[in-house]
């Protein structure tokens, strides 16, 4: 009888064990998708006890399923909205932003552009279609193939914040899904003007320098770079247990190495 | 005992079968509930004739902007580009397997042409990006190969197939005695061609042009990937487009569920449906009619 008793105890501790490891969800921006997933790796491989899942799907999708309780940290390449925080507030929600890494919005060219530098305004002006040719600007007699982000991605609404003044870009601009696309495309398109992140940066296009300041680490992590912007992730209220344990990991100096290798400027 | 359990078994298959047969109709039914209600709601925000005649589309800017004619533009231009190549090449690979081509070359012919079906529409929206936007754009001298006339040829090409498979069936079920009775008064093969055959196969070759323009309405990837995705009417055959489909897919995941947009993104699914809805009555009428009157009718 004892005996049966003290198997059916370790039959029970042991699946009770299993059902123990707790379960983080990370949801949002596939900018900041390549940190989320290098981290929780690393993470869990320290602490096998917790599972990380983490999901793509954008800022906005991030956000509102932080607001409806269906993940527990929401990354985010740009700030709440005045409209997302009330809804969260209005379901109890009471959203915490963590920076956990600064990233520089490059702006490139095709490889045969002689255009080395333009400002804030000139690219403004491209971006909103009162240039259109690239001779405008000092470049050769070419139309400007203006490549952009689709409307709904975080990063497009942090560059219309940061270069467009929340103007919008002309309708004839090329979307296209991902800083990869955008990137393949630049090098294809000899007109093209194309914006992508510090990361994506590759040697097959080439990168414009904006009011004469290079994207690099130190212009970005400085703020003197025109089109640096911190990536977020929140959580609900301060972060407790594992959470917490997680996004001290994320801050660390492993955390910001992990951040420098997924491609994005670390904090220190 | 066994008469009856054979007839109980035969009910069996009776109902379920019937089940089958109807739970296409709730799928559909499903569907359509679905796009209803989750598109609608748009409307609070948008009236419909600004959603349908509206020229801007920018859903999410402050504030937001949900205006679809460049959307369906972009469609209906993509899909009257891509039947000026795959109704010719369609029904002229139909004509010749049917008419001249001999036994063997239709053995290796025809497979051929419906193994271009099987091919990933993923696949063709790369092609068309890595090899044709690149070359288009070069030999042109475009300021870019990502636009409507690339995204028209591979929807073209892609067609290709249903029209040619469709079209070619439609001609050989136009009986036999018909070609006969053609020769048998004098007609010449061109003449028997143009007035008997190709008339009496009218009805499945149209029904096979409006599927295939169905397939290219619906098709999403490769347009995604070719088209260049802006949202303007396009003023030249080498602007870029932003057809529906791939407008759903590129933002239904970061429209947050329950905003505008997202309601916006389903009622754009919504008139898609309605499309390609109407194209299918077209070619079911269009097939009833020419049965009739062939009197091959029920």
């Amino acid at each position: 009888m004892k005996k049966i008793l003290s198997i059916t105890l370790l039959v029970l501790t042991v699946a009770l064990a299993g059902f123990a490891g707790e379960k983080i969800r990370l949801s949002g921006s596939t900018t900041v998708l390549p940190i989320a997933q290098l981290t929780a790796e690393e993470f869990m491989n320290f602490n096998p006890d917790v599972t990380l899942s983490v999901q793509g799907g954008g800022s906005g999708v991030g956000i509102a399923s932080l607001n409806d309780g269906a993940c527990d940290i929401a990354n985010a390449s740009r700030s709440m909205k005045d409209s997302e925080i009330k809804n969260a507030v209005s379901r109890g929600i009471h959203p915490t932003a963590h920076v956990i890494a600064m990233d520089g919005i490059a702006i490139v060219v095709h490889p045969s552009n002689p255009i080395q530098n333009l400002t804030k305004d000139q690219i403004r002006k491209i971006y909103t279609g009162k240039i259109t040719n690239w001779k405008q600007i000092g470049g050769a007699d070419k139309k400007i193939v203006v490549l952009s982000r689709d409307t709904a991605s975080g990063t497009y609404e942090a560059f219309a914040k940061l270069a467009l003044n929340d103007e919008k870009v002309r309708k004839d601009a090329l979307l296209n899904a991902s800083n990869k696309a955008i990137e393949t495309a630049v090098e294809t398109t000899p007109g093209a003007i194309g914006y992508i992140g510090f990361g994506y940066i590759t040697k097959r296009v080439k990168l414009i320098t904006v009011d004469g300041i290079t994207c690099s680490k130190v212009t970005i992590l400085s703020k003197v770079y025109p089109y640096s912007r911190p990536l977020f992730m929140y959580t609900n209220g301060k972060p407790k247990g594992w959470v917490k344990k997680y996004i001290d990991f994320v801050l660390s100096k492993e955390g910001q190495e992990l951040v420098e290798t997924a491609g994005y400027v670390g904090l220190k | 005992m066994t008469a009856m359990r054979s007839k109980i078994s035969e009910k069996v298959f009776k109902y379920g079968f019937m089940g089958m047969a109807f739970s296409s109709l709730l799928f559909l039914l499903g569907i359509i509930i679905i796009l209803f209600s989750e598109g609608i709601p748009v409307f609070s925000a948008v009236s419909l004739t600004g959603f349908i005649s509206g020229t801007s589309w920018y859903p999410t800017s402050e504030p937001p902007e949900f205006g679809i004619l460049p959307l369906i533009t972009g469609t209906l231009w993509v899909m009257l580009g891509a039947m000026l190549i795959c109704i010719p090449i369609g029904l002229g690979s139909a004509l010749y397997l049917h008419e001249i081509a001999g036994r063997r070359q239709k053995a290796i012919l025809k497979p051929l042409i419906e193994l271009l079906a099987s091919i990933p529409s993923i696949v063709y929206g790369f092609f068309g990006m890595i090899v044709v936007a690149p070359y288009l754009q070069r030999t042109f001298d475009l300021s870019t190969g990502l636009c409507l006339f690339t995204a028209s040829l591979i929807l073209g090409i892609m067609a290709v197939p249903t029209v040619s498979s469709l079209a070619e069936d439609a001609l050989n079920y136009v009986p036999k005695s018909f070609r006969e009775a053609a020769y048998a008064v004098g007609a010449n093969r061109w003449q028997t061609l143009t007035q008997i055959i190709l008339p009496a196969a009218g009805s499945g070759i149209s029904t096979a042009i409006i599927l295939g323009m169905s397939r290219v309405v619906g098709e999403t990837m490769t347009v995604l990937m070719v088209a260049g995705g802006a949202a303007m009417i396009p003023k030249s055959i080498f602007d870029p487009v932003r057809p529906m489909t791939s407008t759903i897919a590129a933002e239904m995941g970061e429209a947050a569920i329950g905003s505008a947009h997202y309601h916006a993104l389903f009622a754009i699914g919504l008139i898609l449906f309605l499309i390609t809805f109407v194209f299918n009555i077209i070619a079911e009428i269009v097939s009833r009619r020419y049965r009739l009157k062939l009197g091959l009718g029920r």
